[in-house]
């Protein structure tokens, strides 16, 4: 079985969406020039969602990437709830008013978000009233704590994801006299999802991360070489200061069945997630929940299994870690991704091939022999890989497909392998899980002139 | 390359005596280390002056001397063979396809073998030999018509299979090759050490030679070199030689007078490697793989390789520019597709350690010849440059040609093909030049079959009717420029793709040629020749008939409204031109000549016609769209346009008219086609041309017309046994050789340019004779199609080559037109070539290696075609129309 080079890419482009931001008066004034995103499923049906939204009440841009585990429940949900818990988190008070009066007197709503979706990237219409009480409740809060300080993005970002993993909670302990969306909100608590999120209002980015999904930062050298910049942390057992806040929060007793075979309570990858309230609720409520809840989580094993040295729940949180940056011009390009991307490259390969692909192929750097011992068949080898990540470069019109292709169809020089892609890409679905998982990527690209010009005013 | 930094160090006398010179071919940062001869002023005069110190200015200087001329000075900007000379891979590979190209090779191969000995100056001469590889069988057609030139002209040569080649080269792949071309006495050179060897010689011989010394601009007086204006002062000379290589088109535009030398350089890359572990010897044979695009030699006991890719680097079309030169760096990713054909075809030299990647520009042309000859507009200015990349093969011969030129006039070879006269300004522009080199430069490799046609540089000159033919299925090639009709595709037919009609055999449009053929035949056909140079020559006295009757060779004392068929010839009774001539009245003349004659005729008129106000000559070349109405038809067609009488009683044959047409008044029309069949040329003001051709089509339907291209034309022409100025007819063919004695007049009692040589001929009989031959047992549809420059045998012995050739529709052969030689079987001795030597022989002409059994006819079938003849229309002229 071998898939034609077409076919390899109807579905290496079944789901890429790009987004340019408009230009006003043949100018573009602001930071983000667009994005371009992606996503290939290993999973059926796969459980990375994705979302990208532009604020329409305050300045700025979200991107997020969530990866979602134990079905994808809670991936969808958060992909729909989260940006809006920021967006208000964000609104100033006069705004948070205006709102509430409108909605109060049945009048037409301020837009908050626009959303820039792939036409396979869906909302639950049937929990878009549960969602909506739940929001405006949160910001009838807000409204009543009015603080009167301006709003830190940081903190604001911060608070959005607790309060949407908390009213995730709160609505599958209340549950739902509608029976679908009852089960609804119990699948969403009980399956989980990190979330990397990014927002970036003029020359200010932010990125919150839940879990280890990863946010990078492609840095142009001065002699064109490109470089990878973190802006965010792994929440999992590699992360040694993640290790110590969960032994931290639990006591000494609990430290050796806290994390096994890097794995939370043995389980759990990511130490950070929304919903996997299995890891946060304490057992009576667990039981309680499964007991009065819908036959098919009452016959779900794994809704009923409690994990094991449950003492002190809980054991997992949403709250993100917040990296700010302040970008510069040399800063080209942001992608976020999740783990199924970061697994199968390094983030170096990752910010010198989309760096590559943003820039055009003239930008490869030459190579000079000088009076290196260099033979014939090396110089071939070496020119060939060349050649063939340029070739690869023309066929993707999205820089997310372009890492996507290299991510699963890399060979050992580094270059496309049609053959190894055909493989990986024709692999049967109970089969895929085993050698890769589903990548979602979204490649933000800056504009460097704005952000230049933002330096110099300040 | 090197040289240009040189500019600022001081300046030097060069001095042969001066043993210190040659380590400056060891190093290229010699110039510092060495001992610095002391400096010398320039001459104030010379005779010559040369500017360019690489292989080809060396080579004017040494030749010059040789032939006696001692007065002469050779400027270089930076160093000698500083340049694309210092960088050159050093091939001397015989194997071109152009028979003066090949000549000269074989001149350069021999001359450098016995430089050493001359000049005590070691060259690196080596007898390697080269083999020419074909991994298709069109490949192989194409070597083993190369093989049979190269045979006849007595440089050993075989065609040998890919088995032979594993012997003769160790490294070789040969699992894709269908046979080889082996060259044994090709050669390698150091292309500095000869091209300084040459100097020594030359300097010996007088010549001065100085080096960092620019030269800024030519100092033109009355249309004549005077002097050279350089960076230490001026030197007034009579001879100016521009040997400046790929700055040769900016040396060219820098003075108040521009010559057009249209050249253009292109980046050129070729590796060198380290020994192998088991060096290779020297002996190894070079290696040429045009299918790989690529050429393998020995160096030092590792390999240098190079080629000529499909996407060229095009460089300095702006001009010299500093920036341009320091990014002259190796470009792997460029080579890429060049390493790969290396390694696909020596696949053992992977782990062969690499040295360097040289990037070399090399200067290219527009039509892969390169340029040799005086200025049209300049006398004393001369040229010799644009190589594309095989100046080491070209640089003895070439050198050699030039230098006769100078001092006897004309060179002892037929030159033509690489005069720069055959060019104009049209071919210097700059954009054309960059896209045109563009594809020049992958045509070395690329397989040359017949009627191949550039792609690049079109639609520059078109005849006002373009759309009109184009719309109807017309298909072009191109001449000077000129857009020309091949062919027109018949509606809902369509030809094979551009690719696939590449072919040595049997051509698509074979039938498509043969109905419009038929159509000149039994009806009428129109084509468009507005490609040809017309010229204007009148005067207020007598002047303009003096001037003519001197300069051609027939009477054209003739009655107004007579046309003359003529040759401009040179002092040995040489076609320099071949043309009609139409008496206008009494003092005026209307000359029609071959297209690419427009900038040599010119120059030739311009350099013999007296300085007299009262005598004009103007090109109106653009003033008229000529159309040609062949067939029996055709005297029906315009009568009725004209309501004028025109049957032969009153339109005689070799008659000019001026009449209307249709709305259109003052029309000239001349009783004449260029192909022997019955019919009339139009010259057409170009206003009135879409009028007349939309008349033309419209009354001609009921008479069955249809557009036609050259290809009819040419069967046409070739059948009657015409020949043609540029193909048949050169500066080395007399009327006498070739049957057009009747076009002389020897008694018009007045002295004419030539007039001399062909009273000689008359008496002591030609040496050589134009010849028609038929193909016997040659198979049109299975069998190679010849082309031109297939060797003639005469009973067993090679005779002469043919110049043209052409299916004939009427004979159903093939029709081979050609010069045969007497040459004494024991001495080799040229002897006169009687009637009875031609008739009396049994030919066969050798097509790629396959001999066909040929008649030869010194006179063309007149009684196997069936039209009407009129009395006196023995037309028998014709020029080239290809």
């Amino acid at each position: 079985f071998y898939l034609t080079p077409p076919q390899v890419n109807s579905i290496l482009k079944a789901n890429e969406y790009s987004f340019k931001v408009p230009e006003f008066d043949g100018k573009n004034v602001s930071s983000v020039l667009g994005f371009d995103s992606n996503q290939l499923p290993a999973n059926a049906p796969i459980e990375d969602r994705r979302s990208a939204a532009t604020c329409l009440q305050t300045r700025g841009m979200l991107l997020g990437v969530f990866d979602g585990h134990a079905g994808c429940a809670c991936a969808q949900a958060v992909s729909e709830r989260l940006f809006y818990y920021i967006a208000v988190s964000l609104l100033p008070h006069e705004t948070l008013l205006e709102i509430e009066n409108a909605v109060e007197s049945g009048r037409a709503l301020l837009p908050i978000l626009q959303w820039h979706k792939h036409p396979n990237d869906y909302f639950s219409k049937e929990a878009s009233k549960l969602y909506f009480n739940s929001l405006r409740t949160y910001w009838q809060e807000l409204i009543d704590l009015n603080s009167g300080e301006t709003t830190d993005v940081k903190e604001a970002l911060i608070n959005a994801f607790k309060r949407l993993d908390n009213d995730i909670s709160l609505e599958a302990q209340v549950g739902d006299p509608n029976s679908f969306l009852n089960y609804l909100v119990l699948r969403v608590a009980f399956s989980g999802a990190t979330a990397c999120v990014a927002h970036v209002d003029g020359v200010d980015l932010h990125v919150a991360n839940t879990g280890d999904s990863r946010a990078m930062l492609g840095v142009q050298e001065e002699d064109g070489s490109w470089s990878a910049v973190n802006l965010s942390y792994d929440h999992n057992a590699q992360n040694e200061r993640e290790v110590e806040r969960v032994k931290m929060e639990h006591p000494k007793s609990e430290e050796k069945s806290l994390v096994k075979q890097d794995r939370l309570l043995g389980l759990l990858m990511p130490f950070r997630a929304f919903g996997d309230v299995k890891f946060k609720w304490s057992i009576d409520l667990q039981k309680r929940v499964v007991e009065s809840g819908p036959d098919q989580l009452n016959d779900n094993e794994y809704t009923k299994f409690i994990p094991p040295n449950y003492h002190t729940p809980p054991y997992l949180t949403a709250e993100p870690e917040v990296i700010h940056h302040k970008l510069r011009p040399q800063d080209k390009f942001l992608v976020l991704a999740t783990d199924g991307l970061w697994e199968t490259m390094h983030r170096q390969d990752v910010a010198r091939i989309v760096g590559e692909y943003l820039t055009g192929v003239h930008h490869q750097q030459p190579i000079a022999v000088g009076g290196y011992k260099v033979t014939l068949g090396q110089m071939h080898g070496l020119l060939t890989e060349r050649r063939a990540r340029i070739s690869s470069v023309f066929e993707d019109q999205n820089a997310a497909t372009h890492l996507i292709r290299h991510a699963v169809g890399n060979n050992e020089f580094g270059a496309v392998d049609h053959e190894r892609l055909s493989k990986m890409l024709s692999l049967p679905e109970e089969l895929a899980r085993m050698y890769r998982d589903d990548i979602t990527i979204i490649v933000v690209q800056f504009n460097s002139h704005v952000i230049g010009a933002c330096q110099n005013e300040e | 390359v090197a040289g240009m930094f040189l500019r600022l160090l001081s300046d030097v006398r060069w001095q042969a005596a001066n043993p210190k010179w040659r380590r400056m071919t060891c190093s290229r940062r010699s110039t510092s280390s060495t001992a610095e001869p002391h400096p010398v002023s320039l001459p104030a005069q010379a005779q010559v002056v040369i500017c360019g110190g690489g292989i080809m200015g060396t080579s004017v200087a040494y030749h010059l001397s040789k032939l006696g001329w001692k007065d002469i000075v050779l400027l270089e900007q930076g160093r000698l063979a500083a340049g694309t000379t210092r960088f050159c891979a050093g091939i001397v590979s015989t194997a071109r396809h152009v028979s003066v190209e090949l000549k000269m090779a074989d001149y350069s191969n021999k001359l450098y073998q016995q430089l050493e000995h001359e000049t005590g100056i070691q060259t690196g001469y080596m007898k390697t030999g080269s083999i020419s590889l074909a991994q298709t069988q069109d490949r192989l057609i194409s070597l083993k018509r190369i093989a049979s030139s190269l045979n006849v002209m007595g440089i050993p040569c075989e065609i040998i299979t890919p088995k032979q080649v594993a012997q003769l080269h160790p490294l070789i792949n040969i699992h894709d090759l269908v046979g080889a071309m082996y060259v044994p006495e090709d050669a390698l050179v150091s292309s500095a050490s000869v091209s300084l060897a040459l100097a020594t010689a030359a300097s010996r011989n007088g010549v001065q030679i100085h080096e960092r010394t620019s030269v800024s601009h030519v100092v033109v007086q009355k249309g004549r070199v005077t002097g050279v204006e350089t960076d230490r002062g001026q030197i007034q000379c009579q001879y100016f030689v521009n040997c400046a290589g790929q700055w040769a088109y900016e040396l060219g535009h820098s003075g108040e007078e521009p010559v057009n030398i249209p050249l253009h350089a292109c980046e050129h890359f070729y590796l060198l490697t380290h020994p192998l572990k088991e060096p290779l010897a020297s002996s190894i044979p070079t290696i040429v793989d045009h299918d790989g695009r690529i050429y393998i030699r020995n160096w030092q006991g590792g390999i240098l390789s190079g080629g000529f890719e499909k996407n060229p680097k095009p460089l300095f079309t702006e001009g010299r520019n500093q920036l341009e030169i320091q990014n002259l760096q190796e470009d792997w990713d460029h080579f890429e597709p060049l390493l790969s054909a290396l390694l696909r075809r020596m696949p053992d030299l992977e782990a062969l350690q690499i040295m360097q990647l040289v990037n070399c520009p090399e200067s290219f042309t527009p039509d892969m010849r390169c340029i040799m000859g005086e200025s049209p507009t300049v006398r004393g200015y001369f040229v010799l440059a644009g190589m594309n990349s095989a100046g080491i093969s070209y640089g003895g011969g070439a050198g050699k040609y030039l230098a006769e030129w100078m001092v006897n006039g004309y060179p002892s070879e037929n030159v033509w093909p690489l005069d720069l006269k055959r060019f104009g300004t049209l071919q210097s522009s700059r954009t054309f030049l960059r896209h045109r080199v563009m594809e020049v430069m992958p045509l070395i490799c690329d397989l040359k079959v017949p009627r191949w046609d550039f792609q690049t540089g079109r639609q520059l000159r078109t005849s006002p009717l373009y759309d009109r033919l184009d719309a109807q299925g017309a298909r072009w090639m191109e001449k000077h420029g000129f857009e020309r009709v091949k062919y027109f595709v018949p509606p809902g037919k369509d030809l094979l793709d551009l690719d696939q009609s590449k072919t040595f055999y049997k051509p698509d449009w074979f039938d498509i040629v043969r109905s419009e053929v038929k159509c000149c035949k039994e009806a009428v056909c129109v084509i468009d020749m507005s490609s040809f140079t017309k010229f204007e020559i009148s005067s207020t006295g007598d002047q303009a008939l003096e001037s003519l009757q001197y300069l051609f060779s027939n009477d054209l004392d003739v009655p107004v409204g007579h046309v003359v068929h003529t040759g401009m010839l040179n002092e040995k009774g040489g076609y320099e031109n071949d043309c009609s001539i139409a008496r206008l009245s009494k003092r005026s003349f209307f000359m029609i000549s071959p297209t690419d004659q427009q900038v040599h005729c010119w120059a030739w008129l311009k350099n013999r016609l007296p300085n007299d106000s009262n005598l004009t000559v103007e090109d109106v070349t653009w003033k008229y769209t000529a159309l040609n109405l062949i067939g029996p038809r055709a005297v029906d067609v315009l009568s009725e346009l004209s309501y004028a009488p025109i049957t032969p009683e009153h339109f005689p044959s070799l008659f000019c008219k001026e009449m209307s047409v249709g709305y259109a008044n003052g029309i000239r029309v001349m009783s004449i086609t260029h192909t022997g069949e019955p019919g009339f040329m139009l010259y057409i003001p170009i206003e009135y041309a879409l009028h007349v051709y939309n008349e033309v089509m419209n009354m001609g339907q009921k008479y069955g017309i249809r557009n036609a291209g050259y290809y009819a034309l040419r069967s046409l022409r070739i059948e009657k046994f015409f020949a043609f100025w540029g193909q048949d007819l050169d500066a080395f063919t007399t009327p006498m050789e070739c049957g057009r004695e009747f076009q002389v007049k020897l008694e018009k009692g007045m002295q004419f340019v030539g007039q001399e040589a062909l009273l000689e001929q008359k008496q002591n009989g030609v040496y050589k004779r134009f010849t028609m031959f038929i193909l016997e047992d040659h198979d049109t549809d299975m069998d190679l199609w010849p082309w031109w420059g297939e060797p003639i045998f005469r009973n067993g012995r090679y005779v002469g080559k043919t110049t043209s050739s052409a299916y004939s529709y009427t004979l159903e052969r093939h029709v081979c037109l050609g010069f045969v030689q007497h040459f004494d079987e024991k001495t080799g001795e040229e002897l006169v070539v009687t009637t009875d030597f031609i008739n009396q022989g049994e030919y066969e002409i050798d097509i790629a290696g396959q001999r066909f059994q040929a008649k030869a006819k010194l006179y063309p079938f007149s009684s196997l075609f069936t039209h009407r003849r009129r009395k006196d229309e023995v037309e028998l002229s014709g020029y080239q129309r290809e």
